[in-house]
C-alpha cells in the first residue's frame, strides 16, 4: 500500500487535496472540504459525507454546479456529526442546506443527529437518503437498500438545481426524484483490503467473482464462477432494469471499484449498451470511470437514472470539481 | 456506592479492553461488516481517557455524559451514535448523584439500552449489541459477575443469529454461524464494569 501508516491516511489524502485544489478550502484537522466561494449568495447548499475509500466521493465533487462541502469520515465510517455541522454553517448562505446522505447505519444516525444539531443553531437542514442497490432486499429484516452509484448523480442534478437557484424543498424534491429513478447493481472480481487491515476483507479466491457487493468490502449474495464481461453486464443491466420503473431514456453510470482498468471498464461499458439495446432502453448519457469506488477493489457497477428532460438538462449543466467537470 | 471516580476507572478499564481486543473485533467486524469495529473503538475509548484525564467530572452521571459525547465526536459509523447515545442516557438517568448504588446503574443501563434499541430501531435477536447489552441490564441486578457473564453469554449467543440490523443484515443467511462484533464489544464494556468493580474491593 501505498502510505505512511493507516492512521494518517486520511489527513494524508486531505492534505494532498489541499495542495492540489486552492478552489477549495480543506481542514484537515476537523475534516471539513469546502468550496473556496462559500457560502453562495442566494443559492441553496448541498453537504454530503461518508466513509473514506470511495474517492473521488464525495470531496472530489465538491465545487460550482455540485456539492457545497464534503465531510470524509475514517476509511468506510461515516464522519461524525460535528463536521456536517461545521461544514453546513460554513456554506450556508441563508438559503438551506440540503444533506446528501447515503443510507447505512452510521451515516444516517450521524447526519440524523447532525441535523437536530444544525437545526438547533438556526440552519434550515432537508435531507436526502439515497438507496438505490438492488442486490438488498428492502425489506424489515435488513437495514435497507445501500447507497451507491445513485449518489452521483443526486449530488451532480441536485447541485446544478442549487446552482440555477432552485429554493430548498425544490432542490430536495429533484434529489429525491434522481434516487427514486436510479437503480444499481454491483459486481466484485476481487476482496479490498483497509489500510487498518491490510489483509483482504473477506476471501475471494482467483476465478470466482461476487455479485451483489456494496462499497465497503461487505460481501455479495452470491458467489459464482469467474464469468465474462458479457455475462457480467448481462445479470447486472438485467438485475437494475428488472426494479426500475419503465420508460423514458436513462443516464447510465458504468462505474469502476477501484481495481479494475479503464480499459476493462470500456468494454464493459460497450457490453452495458448492448443489453440495453437489446431491452429497448435509450441511453441519452453515459459517464465511465472510477467514480464511487471500493478502495482497491477490483469490479464495476451499472447504475441507471431514468431522466426526464429536465434531469437531462440538469446533468448537462456546467459542473467545476476536481472529478467532474464540464461546460464552463 | 460507586461514585465518579469509580465511573471513571470503569471507562479507563473499558478503554484498556477495547484496546486489548481491538483486533479481534475487527476481525469479527471483517466476517459479516467491513473490518473496522476495533479500530473505531479504539480510537474512541482513546478520546474518552483523554477527555476524563483533563477535567475529571464530579458525579457519576457526568462521566458517562462525557463519555458519551466524545463517543459520538470521534467514532464514527453507526458505534458512534449508538454507544455514544448508551452511556450518555445512562448518565443521564443516573442524574446529578453523587454516587449511586449497583442497583441505580442497572436500572439507568436499562434506559440507556432502550434509547439505543429506539435510536438503531433493533430487537434482542436481531444479532446487534443489544443481544449482549439486555441480558447484562437483568443480571446486573444480581451482581456484577454476573452482569458479565450474562454480556458475554449473550454475545456468543449470536453465532446462529441472522443479523436483521446494520451492514450485517445484507449479507441475509451468510451472516449465520459469525459472532456479532457489536455484541462482542458491548460485552467488554460489561466486563470492564465488573472488573472495576472486584478491583474496588467487593460488591457495591
Amino acid at each position: 500500500m501505498l502510505i505512511n501508516v493507516p492512521e494518517t491516511v486520511v489527513a494524508d489524502a486531505l492534505r494532498g487535496m489541499a495542495a492540489s485544489h486552492p478552489e477549495l478550502t480543506v481542514d484537515v484537522e476537523n475534516r471539513v472540504v469546502v468550496r473556496r466561494d462559500a457560502p453562495v449568495a442566494g443559492k441553496v447548499a448541498l453537504v454530503s459525507g461518508g466513509g473514506s475509500g470511495h474517492e473521488p466521493l464525495h470531496a472530489g465533487f465538491v465545487g460550482p454546479g455540485m456539492l457545497s462541502a464534503a465531510c470524509p469520515g475514517e476509511v468506510f465510517t461515516s464522519p461524525v456529526p460535528d463536521q456536517m455541522v461545521r461544514a453546513a454553517a460554513a456554506v450556508d448562505s441563508g438559503e438551506g442546506v440540503l444533506f446528501v446522505v447515503k443510507n447505512y447505519t452510521g451515516d444516517v444516525l450521524n447526519f440524523e443527529m447532525a441535523a437536530e444539531l444544525a437545526d438547533e443553531e438556526g440552519l434550515r437542514i432537508e435531507q436526502v437518503l439515497v438507496d438505490d442497490d438492488v442486490a438488498v432486499t428492502d425489506s424489515l429484516y435488513t437495514a435497507g437498500r445501500r447507497g451507491t452509484g445513485a449518489t452521483l448523480f443526486v449530488e451532480k442534478i441536485a447541485g446544478a438545481a442549487a446552482d440555477e437557484g432552485a429554493p430548498l424543498d425544490r432542490v430536495a424534491a429533484i434529489a429525491r426524484r434522481v434516487n427514486e429513478s436510479s437503480r444499481s447493481f454491483g459486481v466484485a472480481l476481487s476482496s479490498v483490503t483497509t489500510p487498518a487491515k491490510g489483509s483482504p476483507t473477506f476471501d475471494l479466491p482467483a476465478g470466482e467473482l461476487e455479485l451483489g457487493i456494496g462499497i465497503h468490502g461487505e460481501p455479495g449474495r452470491e458467489r459464482r464462477a469467474m464469468m465474462t464481461s458479457r455475462e457480467i453486464a448481462d445479470f447486472a443491466v438485467n438485475a437494475v432494469l428488472d426494479d426500475l420503473r419503465p420508460g423514458g431514456p436513462v443516464l447510465a453510470l458504468v462505474n469502476g471499484m477501484g481495481g479494475t482498468p479503464l480499459l476493462e471498464l470500456y468494454g464493459f461499458g460497450a457490453e452495458v449498451h448492448r443489453v440495453l439495446r437489446e431491452r429497448g432502453v435509450v441511453v441519452a448519457r453515459t459517464l465511465v470511470g472510477n467514480y464511487v469506488t471500493s478502495l482497491d477493489m477490483a469490479g464495476c457497477s451499472v447504475t441507471l437514472c431514468r431522466a426526464d428532460e429536465e434531469l437531462v438538462r440538469l446533468w448537462d449543466a456546467p459542473v467545476e470539481t476536481p472529478a467532474l467537470r464540464w461546460g464552463r | 456506592m460507586l461514585d465518579a471516580d469509580f465511573f471513571h476507572r470503569w471507562m479507563i478499564a473499558a478503554a484498556g479492553l477495547v484496546d486489548r481486543d481491538a483486533e479481534h473485533l475487527t476481525e469479527l467486524d471483517s466476517a459479516i461488516g467491513d473490518a473496522d469495529h476495533g479500530s473505531n473503538l479504539r480510537r474512541g475509548f482513546a478520546a474518552v481517557s483523554a477527555a476524563l484525564a483533563k477535567e475529571p467530572p464530579q458525579t457519576p452521571g457526568a462521566v458517562l455524559s462525557l463519555a458519551g459525547r466524545q463517543l459520538i465526536s470521534t467514532v464514527g459509523g453507526a458505534s458512534g451514535p449508538l454507544y455514544g447515545t448508551l452511556l450518555r442516557r445512562t448518565g443521564k438517568a443516573l442524574g446529578g448523584a453523587p454516587a449511586v448504588s449497583r442497583a441505580d446503574l442497572a436500572r439507568a443501563l436499562g434506559e440507556g439500552v432502550a434509547a439505543v434499541s429506539q435510536l438503531g430501531g433493533a430487537q434482542a435477536g436481531d444479532k446487534t449489541m443489544l443481544d449482549a447489552l439486555l441480558p447484562a441490564v437483568d443480571a446486573l441486578g444480581t451482581s456484577f459477575a454476573a452482569g458479565r457473564d450474562a454480556a458475554r453469554a449473550g454475545a456468543e449467543a449470536t453465532v446462529p443469529l441472522r443479523a436483521r440490523k446494520g451492514r450485517a443484515s445484507y449479507l441475509g443467511e451468510r451472516s449465520v454461524g459469525h459472532q456479532d462484533p457489536g455484541a462482542t464489544s458491548a460485552a467488554l464494556l460489561i466486563a470492564a464494569l465488573a472488573d472495576t468493580a472486584e478491583t474496588a474491593g467487593g460488591e457495591a
